[in-house]
């Protein structure tokens, strides 16, 4: 998820791209063929991918800090071991992205120079505080469950590298959402204070989570091409809805309740239809000005700065052995 | 505040004692003992392998995709190399 591909929309092809090759390339998309590496591909399509699977590693990367700061507070071992291994997962699967982003031809210093100068955007939701340890199951439940709709049929993504990091992701998400759930649901179950936190938990998450889906279709900037190269295989509103039908029967199973006084089950379509959503929220957030923005990016920059010398070191050390072993390889070829 | 490149690595799992090891993914280290310990960490969290190769990226040869037909084309038509191209008569049994 994590891709609410917000960014400018990128200029049309010219019509310099040789409209056969584009032609065969449409014909290899709709025969559901995967698309590699090597393959001839429209820069748009590059363009594109880059974009939304570096958005998507950006993600994984900043999500790991809210989460993060629960780690030493987390009620028992059995919380405390589930929440680094699902704080690990996070960081694996920013890797897998980014590498499936470096198939493209862009450089990973590069795609992490953008995170860190503020130029790329990743998911809104990681710009919201975890205040209790209630939002740690609220995390795992709500934004790695609306993860989980994103992110499935993105395993069928017409590109290769991409569909295949997704595939790994989703298997291991699995985990998370479930984690999420169980801690919320003790919780809900547990005394009046701790469902009340529970309660709480919910209500700052729940629009949140709602609007991680993006920008309504009718708002929606990339959808139509992305649809086109299956890149996207539904709309933001499409998954956005399958994300509440999902989630409302769990919030009940739970005895909590949905932050949503116009939430209504519509009886003829099966759907739960929600109340407005707060755009200029969402807006202010991928803007830079939700609630931990700029200390995201901070803590992201020092966490980065702070390794430098690790990096330094390890390369220096490498070019040292190297230089070592081919001293040795000469002198042997001397004797 | 970027460091000099640092190089990459395709890493392969085997799964299972006797089975081969297969593509899980690439990563990106200084040497190839921390490609190593980071494949193990990346790939390898959920008991994926029991052994793993990493081999640096720009060590591996590809074919062109653009010449795929040329170099693969010509055994699809060649369906005598398969056993269901021979007639064995039912009476001989499995062969």
């Amino acid at each position: 998820m994590y891709t609410q591909a917000l960014n400018a929309k990128d200029a049309a092809d010219g019509g310099a791209e040789d409209a056969d090759r584009m032609a065969r390339f449409q014909a290899r998309i709709d025969a559901e063929e995967r698309i590699e590496p090597n393959d001839w591909m429209p820069e748009a399509y590059r363009r594109t991918l880059v974009r939304q699977i570096s958005q998507h590693a950006h993600s994984e990367i900043v999500g790991m800090l809210p989460e993060g700061n629960w780690v030493t507070r987390a009620p028992s071992l059995r919380r405390k071991a589930a929440l680094i291994a699902k704080v690990q997962d996070e960081g694996g699967h920013g890797l897998y992205l980014y590498s499936a982003a470096e198939t493209l031809g862009v450089a990973r210093e590069e795609l992490v120079d953008q995170l860190l100068s503020g130029k790329a955007k990743y998911s809104s939701i990681f710009n919201y505080p975890t205040l209790s340890w209630a939002d740690i199951g609220a995390i795992g439940w709500l934004v790695d469950g609306a993860a989980i709709m994103n992110q499935i049929p993105l395993c069928r993504c017409s590109y290769g590298p991409y569909a295949r990091a997704m595939i790994k992701v989703c298997k291991e998400e699995s985990f998370h959402q479930r984690q999420g759930f169980e801690i919320m649901n003790t919780l809900a179950k547990g005394s009046p204070a701790q469902k009340a936190m529970a309660q709480d938990a919910l209500n700052r998450w729940w629009w949140p989570s709602v609007m991680m889906f993006g920008p309504p279709d009718s708002a929606s900037q990339h959808s139509d091409t992305s649809m086109r190269w299956k890149i996207k295989r539904f709309t933001n509103d499409e998954l956005r809805q399958q994300f509440i039908d999902a989630t409302v029967p769990q919030a009940h199973y739970m005895g909590l309740e949905i932050p949503d006084p116009a939430l209504k089950h519509d009886a003829e379509s099966g759907h739960w239809t929600i109340g407005e959503i707060d755009w200029t929220e969402f807006k202010a957030v991928i803007a830079g000005n939700g609630p931990c923005n700029r200390q995201r990016l901070r803590q992201r920059r020092e966490a980065h700065e702070s390794g430098a010398w690790v990096r330094e070191a390890a390369l220096a050390h490498a070019e040292k052995r190297r230089r070592r072993a081919a001293a040795a390889v000469t002198a042997a070829a001397a004797e | 505040m970027t460091t000099a490149h640092v190089p990459l690595w395709e890493v392969f799992l085997r799964a299972r004692n006797g089975l081969a090891h297969k593509h899980a993914g690439s990563l990106h280290a200084a040497d190839a003992e921390m490609a190593l310990q980071a494949a193990r960490d990346v790939y390898t969290r959920r008991g994926e392998g029991v052994s793993i190769w990493v081999v640096p990226s720009a060590a591996i040869i590809a074919s062109e995709p653009a010449e795929a037909g040329m170099l693969f084309e010509p055994t699809a038509s060649k369906i005598y190399r398969h056993p269901t191209f021979y007639e064995v008569p039912d009476e001989v049994g499995h062969m």
